[in-house]
């Protein structure tokens, strides 16, 4: 199952990467596989953005605009003008 | 209902200084799971603060994170519990979690485990290594299946305060609200908007992959319109009220259709960004003209139009 095309906001800066493999290895889509001595973007479309590569590359070549991508939580974000928001608290297990 | 686990250090079996650390989240399914998946073994397991909710959904809200773990190793002694240095967070946790971080400020190096927790014993097994297949998260029809309730609630919600106003606008006469023909003009429109709740929030996610487009939004008009066709076709309905049917019915589909994006595992929120900017404007001119019909529908069987 693939998602939109050409959406993600997943930048990749290649002269940063220092082929330690991380992004390959946390990805749960395969986006990022290794190409010789480097990381590289293998399969774009099936990113969800959910920013674990970035948080993970210790050399900063990875940049996401990571979130979630649930239509009420971004309707939410629309109306007051914020981030996206699920408008549960803190204490809620109902939703993600 | 409890479903929080205390945090801090579990022992499966009995661990020693040698023995693996698992890092989970304070929800009991996440942490029950772990407990059954490493039964036999000996191991520890670091339970972090999550308030209660699991593992991925943590992570990305930022509880499963960096600086929790990084407290919770520091508050449970776990240099002085164990003589290694390695401590095994599930894959999905990696959205909260930087492991460089955690081993600078730690010493503790951050392997990253299997997506699926039945997978660990391999993964400890072949030498911490995971399988390209053990990487990959995974949206069988099963895991869209148990998701539905959490669709079909909220949108049952609705669906009843929607019902009621139908039956009442349908009763409505200029004499007053008529019960017998809120039931009988009411019944069809309700009958229809339980089939769009039916379409949207149960059988597009199931079909998710069959259905033709990328898009929910589209996904769930095509659904909604195919089950209204088919209502339809059991009913019968003045003309103005099929045309406000498959104009409302199908849009109230996709409408629910979309809130599916929020349970996935492969939906973006750039792309559902994109399917609002898209979709939100249509919902609600549709929604507009639905209102207007209805009210034409009302006012041309009272003889007044």
């Amino acid at each position: 199952m693939k998602y939109l095309a050409n959406v993600t906001s997943l930048k990749f800066f290649s002269d940063k990467c220092t082929g330690c493999g991380r992004c390959v290895e946390v990805c749960p889509h395969a986006v990022f596989a290794m190409n010789g001595k480097k990381a590289a973007i293998s399969d774009r479309d099936m990113c969800m953005e959910c920013g674990a590569c970035a948080r993970n590359c210790a050399f900063g070549a990875i940049a996401v605009n990571a979130g979630v991508g649930c239509a009420v939580a971004i309707i939410n974000g629309m109306v007051t003008g914020g981030e996206p928001s699920c408008g549960c608290g803190d204490a809620s297990n109902a939703c993600c | 209902m409890r479903y929080a686990v205390k945090p801090g250090l579990y022992a499966v079996g009995n661990p020693d200084r040698d023995s693996d650390v698992f890092v989970s989240a304070n929800y009991k399914m996440s942490f029950d799971i772990l407990r059954r998946a490493l039964k036999g073994m000996n191991a520890w397991i670091l339970v972090l603060d999550t308030k209660g909710i699991n593992v991925w959904c943590a992570a990305g809200k930022g509880t499963f994170g960096t600086d929790e773990l990084i407290k919770r190793i520091g508050a449970s002694q776990l240099e002085n519990t164990v003589s290694h240095r390695r401590i095994i967070v599930p894959q999905l946790g990696a959205t909260g979690i930087a492991a460089h971080i955690v081993q600078q400020k730690t010493g503790f190096r951050v392997y990253y485990g299997p997506v699926d927790a039945w997978d660990i014993r391999r993964y400890v097994e072949t030498g911490y290594t995971a399988t390209e297949d053990m990487r990959r998260v995974k949206f069988t029809v099963w895991d869209r299946l148990v998701l539905t309730p959490m669709e079909m609630l909220p949108a049952l919600k609705i669906y009843v305060i929607y019902a009621v106003l139908m039956f009442f606008i349908m009763g409505m006469k200029p004499s007053g609200i008529i019960f017998k023909d809120g039931l009988a003009d009411g019944l069809p429109f309700i009958f229809l908007g339980f089939l769009a709740v039916l379409s949207g929030a149960l059988v597009t996610p199931l079909l998710l992959p069959y259905i033709s487009f990328r898009s929910f939004a589209v996904k769930g008009w095509i659904a909604g319109l195919v089950f209204t066709f088919l209502g339809i076709k059991n009913i019968s309905i003045a003309a103005p009220a099929t045309v406000f049917s498959f104009l409302f019915f199908p849009l109230a589909s996709s409408y629910i259709a979309l809130q599916f994006t929020g349970s996935t595992v492969f939906t973006s929120m750039s792309g559902v960004k994109k399917e609002l900017r898209f979709a939100l404007p249509i919902y609600m001119s549709g929604a507009f003209i639905s209102l207007a019909l209805l009210v034409f529908f009302k006012l041309n069987q009272w003889g007044v139009l």
